[in-house]
């Protein structure tokens, strides 16, 4: 018990996937515009990470090993991650209105969202068993929703003042402010190791 | 055909468009994450540029081949499976030719399938335009993605370990900028490229 909380608290702080792995950038530089639209990303991320994962391992340790045809990893992974996006999809279109409005255009995003597949393959490279996976998934996918709203948080306030260079605006402002957070972030190394 | 009228031809404004205006790095910001990630040593942003270029032009011929066939509501998942053979098949060869640069990577060169320089490409160009064109597309922003990279690993390689391509270079008395290698650094770094080829190459800025 004691190692899945450890697990989990080091994949949000020590280990952030956004900000030590530098995974999951391209929505991370896109959407952090506001509070609102990072939220969203966010609540989609946790869901499909949690649940892609917990599905990849026993797809990986009780089909494709026994099968010997571990060379077919990759394409399995992303199979089964775009069936359950396009599943998630469905589901929320018939049976939850409410949140089709909030989260429908950020699922399709996240098929090519580069953190779903990065979860699986750390769960795999680590050779977690399935507890410290279902904690490592959900915890790296809150991780990564504290950094984006940390992030979108502060674009929010600066875009009030407003007083940066041309060129600098949208992606290069946004990787300071990540940079400078992800600095930070480094005075969590060494308080809890994976 | 001369040379003035080559400037006009659209495999050239293609190659101009990956290369310079539209370069997947600082223009449109993508395939960021592993750039961001990989460019800590030259070696290992020339292994990444190699592979993803590799990637680009193949699944761009493979998706250029296929266009007419591939049902619409299904083409992402076609085209990551297509991508996904690719990466397979350079991953195999970076091990067994190069298994340090390899181990370096870890699990970024699987990640090269979730690059979404591939995946826009495939989208915005790949469906739409015949073989030829493809492969010069997907040429350019190859290169693009790549020498971008290998300008900031220069960069961080030299600040961080005093070394370029594992050549001692710093002077002596030289202290490593430790942070350089890591994620902060790569942040910073990449902010401040964005800036400078931003202006040089008169790219509008995004909207806020």
């Amino acid at each position: 018990m004691n190692k899945l909380i450890i697990i989990f608290l080091a994949s949000i702080f020590t280990n952030n996937i956004a900000l030590t792995y530098l995974l999951g950038m391209c929505p991370f530089i896109s959407l952090s515009r506001n509070l609102k639209t990072s939220l969203g990303m966010g609540i989609s991320v946790i869901v499909v990470v949690t649940l892609t994962a917990i599905i990849n391992w026993p797809v990986y340790y009780f089909v494709l090993i026994p099968l010997h045809s571990t060379i077919l990893t990759y394409i399995v992974f992303i199979i089964v991650i775009a069936g359950t996006v396009q599943l998630l999809e469905m589901i929320i279109e018939k049976f939850f209105p409410v949140l089709q409005a909030v989260l429908g255009i950020f699922l399709p995003l996240i098929t090519v969202n580069c953190i779903v597949l990065a979860v699986s393959l750390f769960v795999i490279l680590r050779n977690y068993s399935f507890l410290e996976t279902v904690f490592f998934s959900f915890g790296s996918a809150v991780g990564w929703v504290v950094a984006i709203t940390v992030v979108a948080a502060i674009k929010e306030k600066l875009a009030l003042t407003g007083d940066i260079p041309k060129k600098m605006k949208g992606a290069g402002i946004t990787m300071v402010i990540a940079g400078i957070i992800s600095l930070s972030f480094l005075g969590f190394v060494g308080m809890l190791a994976v | 055909m001369n040379l003035k009228k080559l400037k006009y031809t659209k495999g050239f404004r293609t190659m101009v468009n990956g290369f310079w205006k539209d370069n997947p790095v600082f223009s449109m910001v993508l395939g960021i994450c592993s750039s961001l990630a990989v460019s800590n040593k030259v070696e290992n942003a020339l292994a990444m540029g190699a592979g993803v270029t590799f990637v680009l032009i193949f699944s761009g011929i493979f998706i250029s081949f296929l266009r007419s066939v591939i049902p619409n509501r299904v083409r992402i998942i076609v085209y990551m499976i297509v991508i996904a053979v690719f990466v397979i098949i350079v991953e195999d060869v970076l091990e067994a030719q190069f298994p340090k640069i390899a181990e370096a990577l870890g699990p970024y060169v699987a990640l090269i399938i979730t690059n979404c320089i591939i995946m826009g490409r495939a989208e915005a160009f790949a469906v739409k335009n015949n073989i030829l064109h493809t492969v010069i597309d997907g040429f350019a922003c190859g290169l693009g993605y790549s020498y971008s990279l290998i300008i900031i690993a220069c960069v961080r390689e030299v600040l961080a370990f005093g070394t370029l391509l594992n050549i001692h270079v710093a002077p002596p008395g030289w202290h490593n900028w430790v942070v350089m290698a890591m994620a902060p650094g790569a942040f910073f770094l990449f902010s401040v490229y964005i800036w400078i080829t931003r202006t040089l190459a008169k790219v509008e800025s995004d909207k806020e």
